[in-house]
């Protein structure tokens, strides 16, 4: 799989984890060597070593490369190891297993795309196995692949295999780990680890490797915009605001939303050195970008599309992992950094230690190292808030105190969010039915309802309009002849009465999608006055009709699917515009003149009016309705 | 929304540039080493492009007298062509330096113990450095966000946690952090980075009568191997085969066994 400049793809990264004496270090320089990736000098560097203390060889030795460790026979800290194959690379993220040093297990894992799970078969599923599967969800690392190692120690016994592999899967699944692969393994001795085991014929499964790399990237962010603002670079008289995406796309001319100010602002250039004239970026991309007006932007804002913004709150409840050496209590005061935001809070509420035995919560009174616990968390200020459910890239945060970090986690609800919205969001008093799904999707339902002749464009223009709404983070639907007729009409026919009947369903369906949150876009000749009324009064103020316009003449030349012409020549009856008559609308609420604009123009036009009337500012909804 | 795979090269480079934004933006004073080697080389190109062309910091060069003419010409080159604060730092000469150090670390040390004076005498905050977690293995133990002791001390056991891309930059006064944008390249992405990017080397990296240099440092303690890579694509096909390590001709490495471990916990880059 091949980027599409033909580069090598990015690597994957995999965090090794599992109980100190499981054996993850012996896996890994068996990785490395059984892959041809074990540096020939390295490898005499480390036999020679192990001479002189006259220590027979093992494989761990080949990570315990630190005099510290290799005193006490344990990883202290992450390292890290790349494993160069075929097709991408791969870097292993050895992470101690020691709860001691569980601080470079989190730091390691929170590189991760992936882990490998690492569990002694003799000596099964320990503490630290289910803390560090706690560890890995908290962190984000959700996909990963269990080595059931030492396989050697239990007679390559399928039956313990069989225990291990399902007590371990009823776990994971319960922490929200989904691991594709349970692999059993004598990494001492190499079975299943790059080759097959001759030891196990039982297992027709994947090796170690070929699971890893089977594995695909837990980093892809889709979602619309998310840039956490580093800050603002002057050059010039130009403020160029620098941040990584963290998801979505930015591109010249999108309108953003400023967090937490919710101020509106439209970019007007996507910077690059070299220049290299691009005028948007994408997921990943370190990007700097200018944009049109005075709005202040300063460091720690978020940036996103105006449609589903970062919440406003103060109040938080979040799961963490508290590294500090005194317990957390309630009261404490903590800096908080989220995103490129530091910001003040106090602990006004322990809500529960997950016990690492049961996995079930409990009630507490105070947060010790390396527990897993779940908090209320106010600020002084307004925080532009993600949660771990749908942003999770700026949904994490780190704990300080004073000068040291204390703890890291992920916000799981803002708990205020509705009291601290600003002028541009509904009261939650006024709110009835059909405005909490507004709410919810961040914007109105609504049917657009585009009717013209046959070829004026309805249907490309409605295709290139849901294609962009859905980019942009809406909820949105085509109807159209395609799938009405097909089905909900496919007893009609295209004589007045049956075609009255047809737009009558249509009618109904996209009131029923409207009421429900969606965008509903209509594309149908509909040529008769009273049928498009009709459907307007099934959606009532949800309805707005675009007439597409466009001269028969110019219909009649594209003629996309030979219709006219059928028409012309008699083989084709009841064709509007040239047997059947059409009914313009008198008074529509948006006219586009295919005949004098592009598609894509055509499209813009179309979109700024969807955007404008969907927009949950209260009065702007029914303005553009004559 | 479109699915788009990263290349490799394209992600590094992202994560690099968002390290280094957030050091200029966090740390003050700030100063970057330059040893003219082909990784801080790239390192400075890709803090050009994370500040639109300027390198809005010093760039300082630990001088023991002893770089191969090569490397002072190229500095002299690059320093005018990118318009760089270079400021050229004399380290304290061998007689002052712990005479219990095996010959070739005892030059190593002088580096540490000029940049231990520069941090003094500029009470730097922060100093950025070229390293690569795949050079050698207590690198790969490395923060990218790494505080030292006002000594320039490296306390490897007691490193603080480093979560996502949500970074520590707060150190008590008289201690400093080295910040480390490159800690997960490796030596070949370096290579292909600089043959997509057009970033000039000193002329050394190439092979000239069957050696070249696959590491620059200074012309007493560095060994040149036997090479026939003569261009950038030749490296990169050299380095896809081999299975020797890359600080092989580094002398001081191989000394002791703990030498290089020594050196970091004693402030050495």
């Amino acid at each position: 799989m091949n980027s599409p400049s033909g580069e090598r793809p990015a690597q994957l990264r995999v965090v090794v984890v599992g109980h100190v004496d499981h054996g993850k270090s012996t896996l890994i320089g068996r990785l490395l060597h059984d892959t041809g990736n074990l540096n020939e000098h390295r490898l005499q560097e480390i036999r020679a070593a192990g001479e002189r203390r006259s220590v027979p060889f093992e494989w761990s030795f080949v990570l315990d490369a630190l005099q510290g460790e290799r005193d006490q026979a344990v990883t202290i800290d992450t390292t890290r190891i790349w494993l160069r194959l075929p097709q991408r690379d791969l870097v292993l993220i050895d992470a101690p297993g020691h709860t001691e040093f569980l601080r470079n297990m989190v730091t390691g894992a929170s590189e991760a795309d992936a882990a490998l799970l690492v569990v002694d078969a003799d000596a099964g599923v320990s503490e630290q196995t289910r803390r560090h599967a706690l560890l890995l969800d908290l962190i984000g690392v959700r996909s990963a692949v269990v080595a059931i190692n030492k396989m050697d120690l239990v007679d390559y016994s399928e039956a313990r295999f069989g225990q291990i592999r399902d007590e371990l899967a009823g776990m994971l699944q319960r922490i929200g780990i989904a691991a594709q692969t349970f692999v059993p393994v004598a990494a001492r001795d190499g079975d299943n680890v790059v080759r097959a085991s001759v030891n196990m014929p039982w297992y027709a499964g994947s090796s170690v490797l070929d699971a890893i790399t089977a594995l695909e990237s837990s980093l892809r962010a889709p979602g619309s915009l998310r840039i956490a603002v580093q800050g603002v670079l002057r050059r010039n008289l130009e403020r160029i605001i620098v941040g990584r995406v963290a998801a979505g796309a930015i591109a010249v001319g999108d309108e953003v939303l400023i967090s937490p100010s919710r101020v509106r602002a439209r970019v007007r250039s996507i910077e690059s050195w070299p220049p290299d004239g691009r005028t948007e970026a994408h997921y990943g991309d370190a990007v700097g970008f200018t944009l049109d007006g005075a709005a202040f932007v300063d460091r720690g804002d978020v940036i996103s599309s105006p449609l589903g913004a970062p919440a406003p709150a103060t109040e938080v409840r979040a799961r963490l992992v508290w590294l500090g050496r005194a317990p957390l209590t309630s009261g404490d005061r903590l800096g908080l950094r989220i995103g490129t935001r530091l910001a003040y809070v106090e602990v006004k509420t322990l809500e529960r230690v997950i016990d690492i035995d049961s996995l079930a919560a409990r009630d507490t009174e105070s947060v010790h190292a390396n527990d897993v616990a779940e908090v209320v968390l106010k600020s002084r200020d307004v925080l532009a808030i993600d949660t771990a459910g749908g942003h999770a890239g700026l949904a994490r945060f780190v704990l300080i105190d004073g000068l040291d970090i204390v703890g890291g986690g992920t916000v799981l609800a803002a708990l205020d969010a509705p009291n601290a919205a600003t002028n541009d969001l509904v009261p939650v008093g006024h709110l009835f039915d059909r405005d909490q799904r507004a709410w919810r999707n961040g914007h109105r339902g609504a049917v657009i309802w585009l009717t013209g002749l046959p070829a004026a464009g309805k249907s490309t223009l409605a295709m290139l309009a849901e294609q962009k709404l859905f980019e942009r983070g809406f909820q949105t639907y085509v109807l159209d002849g395609d799938n009405i007729r097909a089905g909900l009409g496919s007893d009609l026919g295209f004589a007045h009465a049956d075609r009255s009947e047809n737009i009558r369903r249509v009618g109904e369906v996209a009131a029923l999608f409207a009421d429900a949150g969606t965008i509903a876009i209509a594309a149908f000749i509909s040529p008769y006055r009273a049928d498009r009324d009709r459907a307007r009064r099934a959606a009532g103020t949800a309805f707005h009709e675009v007439y597409v316009k466009a001269d028969a003449s110019v219909c009649e030349a594209r003629d996309p699917k030979g219709h006219y012409r059928q028409a012309r020549a008699g083989t084709l009856k009841d064709f509007t515009g040239i047997t059947g008559d059409y009914e313009p609308p008198p008074h529509p609420d948006l006219v586009i003149d295919t005949s004098v604009i592009s598609p894509p123009d055509a499209a813009a036009q179309l979109l700024e009016y969807i955007e404008r009337v969907v927009r949950l500012e209260p009065g702007a909804t029914r303005s553009a309705n004559a | 929304m479109q699915e788009r795979s990263p290349s490799l090269l394209d992600e590094l480079e992202a994560r690099s540039i968002a390290i280094l934004r957030e050091a200029y933006f966090r740390v003050s004073p700030l100063m970057m080493l330059w040893s003219m080697g082909k990784d801080s080389t790239a390192l400075l190109w890709l803090t050009r492009k994370a500040f639109f062309g300027a390198v809005p910091f010093p760039v300082v060069l630990l001088d023991t007298e002893m770089e191969l003419p090569e490397v002072y010409d190229f500095r002299d080159e690059l320093a005018a062509a990118w318009k760089l604060d270079v400021r050229n730092e004399l380290c304290p000469p061998e007689a002052s330096i712990d005479p219990s150090l095996p010959p070739a670390t005892r030059a190593a040390a002088r580096k540490t113990a000029g940049l231990r004076a520069l941090i003094d005498r500029g009470k730097y905050r922060g100093v950025i450095v070229g390293i690569r977690r795949d050079e050698q293995a207590t690198r790969a133990k490395e923060r990218i966000f790494s505080p030292r002791a006002p000594d320039g001390a490296w306390d490897v056991k007691r490193q603080p946690a480093e979560l996502w891309d949500v970074y520590h930059t707060d150190v008590p006064d008289g201690h400093h952090l080295r910040i480390h944008p490159l800690l997960h390249w490796t030596e070949l992405d370096v290579w292909r980075y600089t043959q997509r990017e057009n970033i000039p080397i000193v002329p050394l990296y190439l092979a000239r009568d069957g050696k070249r240099y696959r590491s620059l440092g200074e012309k007493n303690i560095t060994n040149p191997i036997a090479s026939n890579a003569a261009t950038i694509a030749d490296i990169i096909a050299e380095l896809e085969s081999t299975t020797t390590s890359e600080r092989a001709g580094r002398v001081m490495d191989h000394e002791a066994e703990d030498a290089f471990e020594r050196l970091r916990t004693g402030g050495y880059m």
